[in-house]
């Protein structure tokens, strides 16, 4: 396999003298998609803000596409404009509809027409299946409208990678489905994605590789199919046997 | 299986099987083998319009609609005839009162108000003014004392100073004090530039009272504003000055707005405190007006004009606070 689009070397974050990253190792390939699991409080979401250059590394690397992201002369705005995020809750701006929404950053970080914005948006909220609330504002949407419009917003500016926090674990039961649905379809599309689940199955279905996060630690990595069915790591087996207990 | 109940519609790869979900326009034709969940998420969305245009209400419901209408309708006049008896008590109160014949002559002499309301509308246009330009710099100079307020930049550690020293005094010191002693020191101390108008120092005065009022009202707006708002922005690629003017600042005045108009109108009242210092505004005009007929009706017409002018603020303030509560309510209820 040649160069991965994101490479991770070394990480390390700390919060105060709490070690949440230790010396994180991952790849994700092009077009490929990554399932990070693990229990509440082992670091998925730092993970991903740090790659997204939310929060400051304590220590490594991260590379996007031969760009080295942590390279403090950087500018953080530009970096960011190549990843899409959706993070669990609180994604949409409250005061803007829909469409404004994610016709924002490609009109005032991109500097696209707004027509030509709007037109891109359109589509994308058609192939989201929210065609018909562009003109809503967020909060007359149901949780799972919400984030798929969240997704469509993320997507609006052609990222390279997609960065995806636990962004079914704020919705009902009945409304995760929706969202999967969404990502099932991107993955179709050749979309490089990382992302912090709880849906094993989802995970099963979608993910080309899993990582088992335990206090900050890659404790196990391997094919969906092997983590989560055949875990090596007695770390694994417990966390997967107890949240498939709770089902 | 351990995916049971919380994937209903997720078509992977492996699995073309188009899920048992109700599809409005099942299109089992060519189920193209490189997209199985595309038109899946479509379903969820539409479907409602047609349905609820033909509803028609059951005699039932008409029946409950009558019902509401006619208590509507008796409510009105309850409320109609308890506000107009409760009127009548207070005026005959009054008119039963041993002075009502003086105050009626000196108060409500309909001939002084009209000769009296030309010249206090005339110096009313000037409190207008006032506020317009008041009101304009103390927007700037509240959001700019806000925003220095609520900066974490080490840099700006003594205009952060600064900014909560001038709100504490300023804040701390009566309006009327401030035209005073902007109005009568301000000329006093004849530097170079400094204005004489007496109504450009009442702007001044009011301009520094209520900007430390409105600063503390902005930064709890910006305050209020979710910190994951902020993470979106820059996650987007949103640069600090972006996100703040197009996406922190739009949610922070929208949240404070009603206790930003509460403070215009109270702005717009105390425009009449500039009296003191002499410039022809509408308390003043009133004022000389009442001093030389030695009848006070023409401050019944200034009241009044200030009246017309506050009381529809004051609603709209009012309907934006509801809705403000009900928006709250609304995103609590997620
Ligand atoms: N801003 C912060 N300041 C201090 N500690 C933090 C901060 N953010 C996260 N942490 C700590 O870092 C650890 C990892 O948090 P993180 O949010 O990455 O976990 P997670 O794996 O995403 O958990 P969950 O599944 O609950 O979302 C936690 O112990 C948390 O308390
Ligand atoms: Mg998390």
């Amino acid at each position: 396999m040649n160069e991965p689009l994101l490479r991770i070397r070394g990480l390390h974050k700390r919060y105060g003298s709490r070690t949440v990253l230790r010396s994180v190792d991952l790849d994700v390939a092009e077009h490929e998609v990554v399932c990070l699991i693990g229990g509440s409080g082992s670091g998925k979401s730092t993970l991903l803000r740090c790659v997204d250059l939310l929060d400051v590394v304590d220590d490594g690397t991260v590379h996007l596409g031969g760009t080295e992201l942590t390279d403090p002369r950087l500018d953080a705005d530009v970096a960011r404009r190549r990843i899409g995020v959706v993070f669990q809750a609180y994604n949409l701006f409250p005061h803007l509809s829909v469409l404004d929404n994610i016709t924002l950053a490609p009109r005032i970080v991109h500097g696209v027409p707004r027509r030509q914005a709007e037109e891109t948006a359109r589509g994308l909220l058609a192939r989201l299946g929210l065609a018909d609330k562009e003109r809503d504002h967020p909060d007359r949407l149901s949780g799972g409208q919400q984030q798929r419009a969240a997704i469509a917003r993320a997507l609006a500016t052609e990222p390279e990678l997609l960065l995806l926090d636990e962004i079914t674990s704020a919705l009902d039961p009945e409304l995760v489905g929706e969202v999967l649905d969404v990502v099932a379809d991107l993955k179709q599309r050749g979309m490089t994605i990382l992302m912090a689940t709880h849906e094993m199955g989802f995970a099963r279905q979608v993910a080309d590789r899993v990582c088992f996060l335990e206090d900050g630690v890659i404790r196990e990595e391997g094919t969906a199919e092997q983590v989560l069915t055949d875990p090596r790591h007695p770390s694994t087996r417990r966390f997967l046997s107890r949240v498939l207990d709770r089902r | 299986m351990e995916h049971g109940t919380t994937e209903p519609g997720t078509a992977g790869p492996e699995n073309q099987a188009v899920p048992d979900r109700p599809t409005p326009t099942p299109a089992p034709g060519t189920p193209a083998p490189g997209a199985p969940s595309s038109g899946a998420p479509a379903p969820v969305a539409p479907a409602t319009g047609a349905a609820e245009e033909e509803h028609r209400p059951s005699p039932r419901e008409q029946e409950r609609e009558r019902f509401r209408r006619s208590r509507r309708r008796r409510d009105t006049w309850i409320a109609a005839l308890s506000t107009l008896a409760f009127l009548g008590l207070l005026a005959a109160a009054a008119v039963a009162s041993p002075g009502w014949d003086r105050v009626h002559g000196l108060f409500l002499d309909a001939g002084e108000f009209r000769a009296a309301l030309p010249e206090i509308l005339q110096g009313f246009w000037l409190n207008v003014r006032m506020f317009l330009v008041a009101e304009a710099l103390i927007l700037v100079l509240g959001l700019a004392v806000a925003l220095v307020r609520v900066t974490r930049a080490p840099g700006l550690q003594p205009l952060r100073l600064a900014a909560t020293v001038y709100v504490d005094v300023f804040r701390g010191v009566p309006t009327l004090l401030l035209v005073f002693l902007v109005g009568f020191g301000l000329p006093a101390l004849r530097l170079q530039g400094t204005p004489s108008q007496p109504w450009v120092l009442g702007v001044i005065a009011l301009v520094l009272s209520y900007t430390a009022y409105v600063a503390e009202v902005l930064r709890a707006g910006l305050e209020s504003v979710h910190p994951a708002q902020r993470n979106a922005a820059r996650a987007l690629g949103l640069s600090g000055s972006q996100t703040l003017r197009h996406v922190v600042l739009p949610q922070a005045v929208r949240n404070v707005l009603p206790p930003l108009l509460n403070d215009f109108i109270a702005l717009q009242k105390d425009t009449a405190l500039v009296a003191v210092l002499g410039p022809l505004e509408a308390l003043r005009v009133a004022q000389i007006k009442a001093d030389y007929d030695f009848n006070y009706t023409p401050y019944l017409g200034a009241a009044l004009l200030f009246i017309a002018v506050t009381v529809p603020l004051t609603r709209v303030a009012d309907r934006l606070q509801r809705r403000a509560a009900q928006r709250t309510r609304a995103e609590a209820a997620r």
